[in-house]
């Protein structure tokens, strides 16, 4: 496995990854204290994986553009922000146990809600963010694609 | 001691999905995000097996957080699923697209809530 040539070696350095780990560990931060702000019944909708999900993918919509269409960011910036930050903010497990446990509740209407919803919502954000990130930037930029 | 486990926790899932990513995606030619879709997966099924053993056994609440809120929430990801699937979509993949989120969504709440029923019956 070690010696796997089709595996790329560049973005393995444990810099890279101290920074995608300091990442990690910020978003989660946030996260967990978007979840201490809106505590979750267990039969409601949950607001918070909500509200951090769709933000999160909202952000790396604009991200993206900017990493890919406008600047040539320093090496750090995708791992820390894109990779760390919004993917320690964001979750899919918590999203998962709590449509499982609403399920389990007895709220089939409120997991289907939660689970449609967040997939739709998470989705317009990302394209939102996009839109909006090419709206702010020139569009001599706007050549190179994802 | 939750914020100190939850900000270990995120500091170890995060790189665990990188690192998963780095190596799915190397295993395969397709445009199809099968590094996301592992770890969220993987995640889901880990979150579901942990908050059923802290209801059977009584766990700590740390337990929780450093395993769920901060591994698990770290190593799986919303945002990176929803950017690759909005980039199928702008590919004119609409049929990977949704493939990639029906499935991420049947095979990832399947995998918490059998991991979750699993551990209930053995625990």
């Amino acid at each position: 496995m070690e010696n796997d040539e089709k595996r790329p070696r560049g973005p393995l350095h444990a810099d890279v990854l101290a920074v995608i780990s300091a990442g990690g560990s910020l978003g989660s931060l946030g996260r967990w204290g978007v979840g201490e702000l809106l505590p979750w019944s267990g039969t409601t909708f949950p607001w918070a994986t909500f509200v951090v999900n769709v933000s999160g993918a909202l952000a790396l919509g604009v991200l993206m553009v900017f990493v890919l269409e406008v600047w040539r960011p320093h090496r750090y910036v995708r791992p820390f922000v894109g990779i760390g930050v919004l993917g320690g903010w964001t979750t899919f497990s918590t999203y998962a146990l709590e449509a499982r446990d609403l399920l389990a509740a007895g709220r089939p209407a409120t997991a289907f809600a939660y689970v449609g919803g967040s997939l739709v919502a998470g989705l317009v954000a990302v394209w939102l963010g996009i839109l909006a990130a090419r709206l702010l930037v020139p569009s001599s930029h706007q050549e190179v694609p994802w | 001691m939750t914020v100190l486990v939850v900000v270990l926790g995120g500091a170890i899932g995060a790189p665990l999905r990188y690192l998963a990513d780095v190596f799915v995606q190397s295993r395969h030619d397709s445009d199809f995000p099968w590094g996301t879709f592992t770890v969220n997966i993987v995640g889901s099924l880990v979150l579901g097996v942990t908050a059923a053993a802290v209801v059977e056994l009584g766990s700590p609440p740390w337990v929780l957080a450093f395993v769920g809120t901060g591994i698990c929430g770290a190593l799986t990801t919303f945002s990176t699923f929803g950017y690759e699937t909005v980039r199928l979509l702008d590919e004119g993949s609409v049929l990977a697209a949704a493939a990639n989120s029906v499935a991420s969504i049947v095979v990832g709440l399947g995998a918490c809530a059998g991991g979750f029923a699993v551990a209930s019956t053995l625990l």
